[in-house]
């Protein structure tokens, strides 16, 4: 028997491995299905992180790699709440997001998108959730940008989100979408994922409870990670 | 009391190809944080057996991709987790976290970790599970994160008997690495291929 098992992932909320209409799938989405594995140890075991592993300006990617000045674009705070399947905040969840800056190129040695590179703006960050498994974290609005993939494909404004939960099973890479982008319905990302209501998960919603007045619009942004099984009669039925 | 929910996971998206400016941001030529995670897995004074785990990522032209996230979970040599779920009454090593995270080099495609060698723990039903470490990879292409593992081929007796080896039947080979020597440390290489005939076998965990 393993404690704190995992109720199984439900694939249907999740894009399929080959999405052709996101090319750079074809090569790269594994052909044979999945194994399903009884969980071990090794699954439900992971990482864990402590507070102390992040610097003071690490949520804020406003200041966090600025040079003497800030970074261009709409100040912004994304905030929300880490919760399991069955709806309980997950605390001390670790969070790491990096995103494009306002005009939609990335720090990176990769990106030659046409836009310029912000010398205030690295993208990056990461959080820690609190005791009831709410973040926050402060950026800049990033911009949308072109991508290989149709002739015009335009990634909307999006920040990528990396978590860890408490074992290896929980384990989620995905991205945020802002209410309202033109370009949202027209992604072939976020097209990857068949459901409409899954889609609708992505899309953080304009939140005035948590803007600062004169300062900073708000988005709230809930991400739910895998939830344990009930383990009552766990003895019994494996007989181990 | 608190009503019932039932909550659905948030979906997946591909981790894209600009992946290392959040996870690995030293690779994307960003210095950046004070501390970077996942560069601690085994620290000089960890017990067991030093070793070099090293591979690339092959995706169906048999193309080395050159921009894959790559994450490695394992016990330490006693085949103890640095994790509460893990009970087994075995020694925590003070020196080895267990995790890692790299990425594939972007002209070679190569990826490596330097650790222990894991032992072997305790899988279902008290039965031992071979050593063998977890992998996670990420990148472009890739819609949601894949899951698999890599044996020892040094370790042929407890292989035999693993239930995973065992579960997957003659792709079991597409686990188990090869083994090499590097300046004296012993080399494991495991390239995953994403497609194919050598198609590397992946779990939903
Ligand atoms: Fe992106």
């Amino acid at each position: 028997m393993t404690p704190y098992e995992f109720i199984q992932r439900d694939r249907d909320q999740h894009p399929p491995a080959l999405t052709p209409d996101y090319k750079s799938t074809v090569l790269r989405s594994p052909r044979r299905p999945l194994w399903s594995l009884d969980t071990s140890l090794s699954e439900v075991t992971g990482p864990r992180f402590g507070h102390d592993a992040l610097g003071p300006l690490d949520h804020d990617l406003i200041l966090n790699y600025a040079q003497g000045g800030e970074p261009i674009g709409e100040r912004t705070i994304v905030h929300g709440w880490v919760l399991d399947e069955h709806g309980r905040g997950l605390p001390h969840t670790l969070i790491e997001v990096w995103q494009a800056n306002a005009g939609g190129r990335y720090r990176h040695v990769n990106d030659t998108y046409l836009a310029p590179i912000d010398p205030n703006f690295g993208g990056c960050g990461r959080v820690m959730t609190d005791e009831d498994g709410h973040y926050t974290f402060r950026t800049v609005k990033p911009g949308a940008y072109p991508f290989r993939n149709r002739v015009n494909s335009w990634r909307p404004a999006h920040i990528h989100f990396s978590l860890f939960g408490s074992g290896l099973a929980q384990r989620l890479i995905t991205q945020m979408y802002f209410e309202g982008d033109p370009l949202i319905p027209h992604d072939q990302i976020l097209g990857t994922i068949p459901d409409p209501a899954a889609r609708s998960r992505l899309v953080a919603a304009l939140d005035f409870d948590f803007a600062v007045p004169l300062d900073s619009l708000a988005y709230r942004f809930d991400i739910v990670l895998r939830g344990r099984r009930q383990t009552v009669f766990e003895n019994k039925l494996q007989g181990a | 009391m608190k009503p019932f929910t039932r909550l659905r996971e948030t979906p997946s998206q591909t981790a894209g190809p600009y992946v290392h400016i959040g996870l690995i941001p030293a690779q994307a030529g960003l210095d950046i944080f004070g501390q970077s995670l996942g560069d601690r897995l085994a620290g000089p004074e960890a017990r067991g057996e030093r070793i070099r785990i090293e591979g690339r990522v092959l995706d169906g032209a048999g193309t080395p991709c050159t921009d894959v996230l790559i994450e490695l979970w394992q016990a330490n040599a006693a085949g103890k987790y640095d994790h509460p779920a893990d009970r087994q009454e075995r020694p925590l090593d003070p020196h080895l976290h267990g995790w890692g995270r790299t990425g594939t080099d972007f002209r070679t495609g190569v990826w490596a970790f330097e650790t222990v060698k894991p032992g072997s723990v305790t899988g279902r039903r008290g039965r031992p599970m071979a050593p063998h470490v977890s992998l996670y990879l990420a990148s472009r292409g890739m819609n949601i994160g894949l899951s698999t593992r890599m044996y020892f081929p040094d370790e042929a007796e407890a292989n035999a008997e693993d239930a995973v080896l065992n579960l997957v039947g003659p792709l079991r080979e597409t686990l188990i690495a090869r083994q090499e020597s590097r300046d004296g440390l012993p080399t494991y290489v495991f390239d995953i291929h994403l497609q194919g005939p050598q198609e590397t076998v992946f779990f939903d965990i």
